[in-house]
């Protein structure tokens, strides 16, 4: 029972990753680019939630909306009015200008808020439900059951809507796109916006789990980058398995081996990806 | 928010210790301020820590005048970075100061070390625990913080002590460990000492963890799982937030959480995101010591200019960092280097604000009268439980369950 707890909360915590890596996914996949400053932007959010909790007393799960607009309107005006003119850049300089962004961020964060750890005290932040000799983590089944709600949206939106289809059409044939008249320079602007509010949305849900501070930015770009790399470069569905991967094989591997080792274990995980399938488990070769 | 602390706030504060303010009239500021230069690491990943070491800076500034010591402060962030803390070290000196003082973590303590040694500039460690800085046989550095085999030694003994006061002997413990160079270096000290502590309980499972970790369920789930009756660890601020938080989620609820000395529990942000589950962590620790007159004089004023923080250990040692500086070029008359040292070699100070007897240095500059306290969270603030003749209250342990907490 005690293995079952444990795989049951890495499958939790490895669906909010899944949702923060799905953001990362959905631009690269259409914009060609590496947002460098992904985990940056979830910390944004996630001082969103915290500035929503404070001053209008919103749930971050009831914050979602608002943050997640937020952080749309903020990925669209950065695409269209920075992003786009690096786009047929070489990498590197694309490289630099989003590490620039993160840079900014972060020094933005650290004098607006100070260097302290902060979250949100919630009624229910200890609570946990008792299924026989099973531990379920309310805070964390809550954020999960949003992290798959957040993917389903996005999925629709993709499937169903016209703009949806549009950005597809952009990310499988960009020439095509624009000879039957879309206006790609929109729909990457759309689709960057579309991939921060997916950041908003786990960085309200992923404030459920952890304190927000800056400097901690750094390793979710980190393990975002992981998670998309081993579920397969600009594949919805490949994010959120490698979030839930990553989640579960951190979890055995800090109970099996050693705590300190869950990191190491993500990493060779990624290398033997890299060397064996290299566009990723569910990615396209 | 810092409010403004007049000398004459001071004044008042130090007027409810009769031995204060004698001191005070005694005192004869010197013909001008030296010129101390602070190290601390204010920004980067230490920068919290690092901000609570420099409220014992600026009540420095402001409280050492009242005392009759002529200081000027010159501030310096060393960016957590021992290449920072290094060159601004040098800076420091090119900028006229005459003494340095610093630097809370020991990579960024070696780095300043060794730019005064070469610089022939005292230098007087606030905190810093790698017993290695004061065995390199320098001549200008001087440390007023117990080494980490100090730390372990002294923490391991006081848990007897607590058993004792408490008529209670657990048999297994678990130790959860920050894997990091404090973490390792405790841990290497615990390994060394439970043999000798004449403790009553075995460490049955040793946990290590990620220093950077978000989520320690897995860590907690195992310590659980583990089954002993006592939580021993070794951590900082963040992760024991996220450990505590983990253990009354799974109802782990072991006969206490103790901490040998390492940060964390007794911080304001522990008690501030724990509220009533921070209450009886226990850290055996060097602490604030509130039967001193001058702990107690220091203690109002920060409370007066940080209402909203604890007074910890961060402030108290950078403050006695000041205030041996202060003290030496008040006896040496002098800001020059070998006078000094000769009055750094000489340091006597006898009302401290730590627990502890005078403040003296030994040949190798370090301070050897530096015991830790029992420091337990009752009511939400850190409390001297043991030793007795420090103590404000008696210390609670078995802790009660998570559940049983108003």
């Amino acid at each position: 029972m005690l293995y079952l707890n444990i795989i049951v909360a890495g499958l939790l915590t490895g669906a909010v990753y899944g949702l923060m890596a799905l953001g990362l996914s959905v631009i690269f996949g259409v914009v060609r680019i590496v947002n460098f400053a992904h985990g940056e932007m979830m910390v944004l959010a996630m001082y969103g939630a915290c500035l929503a909790n404070a001053g209008l007393g919103l749930d971050p799960l009831l914050a979602v909306p608002l943050v997640t607009l937020t952080l749309f309107l903020l990925g669209y005006a950065l695409q269209r009015g920075l992003i786009n003119r690096y786009i047929a850049r070489p990498d590197h300089e694309q490289f630099l200008l989003l590490l620039a962004v993160a840079t900014m961020i972060t020094a933005s964060l650290l004098m607006g808020f100070g260097p302290d750890a902060r979250n949100v005290q919630l009624g229910y932040a200890y609570d946990s439900y008792q299924i026989g000799a099973m531990l379920l983590d309310k805070v964390r089944l809550l954020a999960a059951a949003g992290a798959v709600l957040g993917a389903a949206a996005l999925s629709g939106f993709f499937r169903f809507t016209r703009t949806g289809k549009s950005i597809r059409a952009c990310a499988d044939n960009q020439f095509g796109a624009q000879v039957v008249g879309l206006d790609v320079k929109r729909l990457y602007a759309v689709t960057f916006g579309l991939g921060a509010a997916c950041v908003g949305a786990a960085g309200c849900l992923m404030l459920l789990l952890v304190d927000v501070q800056p400097y901690i930015a750094t390793d979710y770009t980190l393990l975002a980058f992981i998670i998309v790399i081993l579920g397969g470069l600009g594949s919805m569905p490949g994010a959120l398995f490698g979030g839930i991967l990553v989640g579960v094989s951190e979890a055995l591997s800090g109970f099996l081996v050693e705590p300190s080792f869950k990191s190491a274990f993500s990493f060779g995980l990624l290398i033997l990806v890299l060397l064996v399938r290299p566009q990723g488990l569910l990615g396209r070769a | 928010m810092m409010r403004t602390l007049t000398r004459r706030d001071f004044a008042l504060g130090a007027a409810a210790s009769g031995a204060l303010l004698a001191d005070v009239g005694r005192a004869r500021a010197a013909a001008r301020p030296i010129k101390l230069g602070s190290l601390l690491p204010r920004s980067g990943f230490e920068a919290q820590i690092g901000q609570s070491c420099q409220r014992g800076v600026d009540l420095a500034r402001k409280l050492l005048p009242a005392m009759g010591y002529a200081v000027e402060v010159i501030d310096a962030d060393t960016e957590s970075k021992p290449e920072v803390a290094r060159t601004r070290a040098e800076k420091l000196i090119r900028d006229g100061a005459e003494m340095l003082v610093g630097a809370f973590d020991s990579g960024q303590t070696f780095a300043i070390a060794q730019v005064a040694e070469q610089n022939g500039i005292p230098f007087v460690i606030n905190i810093g625990a790698d017993p290695a800085i004061t065995e390199q046989g320098y001549k200008y550095v001087f440390r007023n913080f117990p080494t980490s085999v100090m730390l372990g030694s002294h923490g391991l003994a006081r848990f007897n002590d607590l058993f004792a006061a408490t008529r209670t002997s657990p048999k297994t413990a678990v130790l959860l460990i920050i894997n990091d160079t404090f973490g390792q270096s405790m841990l290497k000290g615990i390994n060394a000492l439970m043999p000798k502590a004449n403790l009553p309980f075995q460490i049955v499972e040793t946990i290590s963890y990620d220093p950077q970790a978000k989520d320690l369920s897995i860590e907690v789930a195992k310590a659980k799982a583990a089954n002993a009756e006592l939580q021993m660890v070794v951590t900082r601020l963040q992760d024991v937030i996220i450990m505590v938080r983990e253990m009354v989620k799974q109802k782990y609820e072991p006969m206490g959480i103790i901490s040998p000395g390492s940060p964390g529990m007794y911080q304001t942000q522990f008690m501030k995101v724990l509220g009533k589950y921070a209450d009886y962590a226990i850290t055996n620790i060097p602490w604030l010591d509130p039967k001193q007159p001058l702990a107690r004089s220091f203690t109002a004023a920060f409370t007066k200019a940080y209402p909203d923080e604890v007074c910890t250990l961060d402030a108290g040692f950078t403050f006695e960092g000041f205030l041996i500086g202060a003290d030496a070029y008040k006896r040496a008359g002098s800001a020059k280097p070998q006078a000094l040292v000769e009055a750094l070699k000489a340091t006597d100070i006898k009302e401290r604000v730590m627990i502890g007897g005078a403040i003296t240095f030994d040949a190798k500059g370090q301070n050897v009268n530096l015991p830790s306290g029992v420091v337990q969270i009752l009511d939400g603030r850190p409390t001297v439980v043991l030793p007795t003749e420090n103590a404000e209250a008696k210390p609670v342990f078995p802790v009660p369950g998570w559940s049983k907490r108003a």
